[in-house]
């Protein structure tokens, strides 16, 4: 599929610079020119049809879904691949909490949504699809909805109403009448030129990230021993994985960036299920996230939130070991 | 009649796009209007917003989630 992409970057590197094949720095820049542009074309047609799915199912639309129809347990499913195909901006997440808990939806539902939400995200897709290939990025995917469900429906059996911000206690029990969804008035056609700009505004957004993540990884190949992590870093031993949830979880990294870096990691032998779960917790959980959760949450709470999430991220990394 | 602008948003990047849209669209076509932004999110709660930014033209929401184009402002703005 991206073979003309292989010629253009051989043709730039070897023809119009003429930087040697044979050289170190040619093959480094080959490499960074095709990865670079690999995934920025990746980034804007994931980004693009994200972009076409939400116009059709916005969240106001899930909201009522929810609300309206009896799921029987599926409800904590559908909520976590939502989180997932929703574009994520770490600044939405408190007005979404309050308004699906404000919508009548259990919390843990919510949190269903919460968890999946930064999780899954267009950029980790687009990133781990070019560095990884697709059968990595769906094991990604499908693991971090499922992460989502189950941590949902286990927060949900917690009763954890008590443990929210006095006024969005005092919201939920006004429950101010709720609007009715509006579908916006537009058509498809009206859509695609700010569906298409949304897009490209994304990629340049981490247009960045994606050449420093890029640049590092390329340098770091030619560094780092082979077999780095087998010999200093224990390779597959038992404790990892937990290791590198624990040490990921506070750090708040753009996914743009870090992947890149997780591939060299990969590279020089560290296991890819260790390598999914520094990925999950890196995006997945972070500090910034948690300050912006302290409107709506006791500390308790968030910590439950956050151990919970942890843990499942641990074990689902601990059986990627094992599987893959 | 003036009229009385809000965008409600947290302070992310696409809140601070729309906000920079507005003020271009309202200047730049001489629109007699106050633009405020909201960002204290209990205020923004009291919307009935999910996503942000939003935003309001004289009380009623016209668009949330996304940032709109010039066009599209000036439209809701007439």
């Amino acid at each position: 599929m991206f073979d003309w992409l292989q010629h253009f970057s051989d043709w730039l590197i070897y023809s119009v610079f003429k930087i040697g094949a044979d050289t170190h720095l040619g093959t480094a820049l080959n490499f960074f020119v095709y990865d670079t542009i690999k995934i920025l074309i990746l980034l804007f047609v994931i980004v693009f049809i994200m972009g076409i799915v939400n116009a059709y199912f916005p969240i106001e639309r899930l909201k009522t879904y929810l609300n309206e129809k009896k799921l029987y347990g599926l409800e904590y499913f559908f909520s976590s691949i939502f989180g997932a195909i929703t574009p994520f901006c770490s600044c939405s997440s408190v007005p979404l909490f309050i308004g699906f808990v404000q919508g009548g939806i259990p919390l843990g539902v919510t949190f269903a949504f919460l968890i999946t939400s930064p999780l899954v995200n267009e950029v980790a897709v687009a990133m781990f699809l070019g560095m990884f290939g697709i059968k990595v990025t769906l094991i990604y995917a499908v693991s971090g909805i499922l992460l989502g469900t189950i941590g949902g429906w286990l927060l949900g059996k917690f009763n954890l109403e008590p443990l929210l911000s006095d006024w969005v206690k005092r919201i939920l029990e006004a429950k101010m009448d709720q609007d009715e969804y509006v579908v916006e008035k537009q058509t498809f056609y009206q859509r695609m030129p700010e569906i298409t700009r949304g897009a490209w505004d994304i990629v340049k957004g981490v247009l960045l990230y994606v050449i420093i993540g890029i640049a590092i990884g390329g340098a770091m190949h030619g560094y780092v021993p082979e077999n780095f992590f087998n010999t200093y870093l224990g390779g597959g031993e038992w404790w990892t994985v937990p290791l590198a949830v624990l040490v990921a979880v506070p750090m708040y990294a753009n996914a743009a960036g870090i992947v890149p870096v997780i591939e060299v990691f990969v590279a020089k032998g560290m296991p890819l299920g260790t390598a999914i779960a520094f990925m999950m917790a890196t995006v997945g959980l972070s500090i910034p996230e948690a300050t912006l959760l302290k409107k709506v949450m006791s500390l308790k709470l968030i910590a439950i939130f956050f151990s919970v999430v942890t843990l499942f991220i641990i074990i689902s990394g601990s059986l990627f070991k094992i599987v893959l | 009649m003036s009229k009385v602008i809000k965008i409600l948003g947290t302070g992310c990047p696409k809140c601070q796009s729309m906000t920079g849209v507005v003020k271009d669209v309202v200047s730049e076509n001489h629109i007699d209007a106050s633009i405020e932004k909201v960002e204290d999110i209990m205020e923004i709660m009291k919307f009935n917003v999910m996503t942000t930014p939003a935003l309001v033209i004289d009380g009623a929401i016209t668009i949330k989630g996304r940032v709109p184009s010039k066009d599209e402002v000036l439209e809701l703005l007439k």
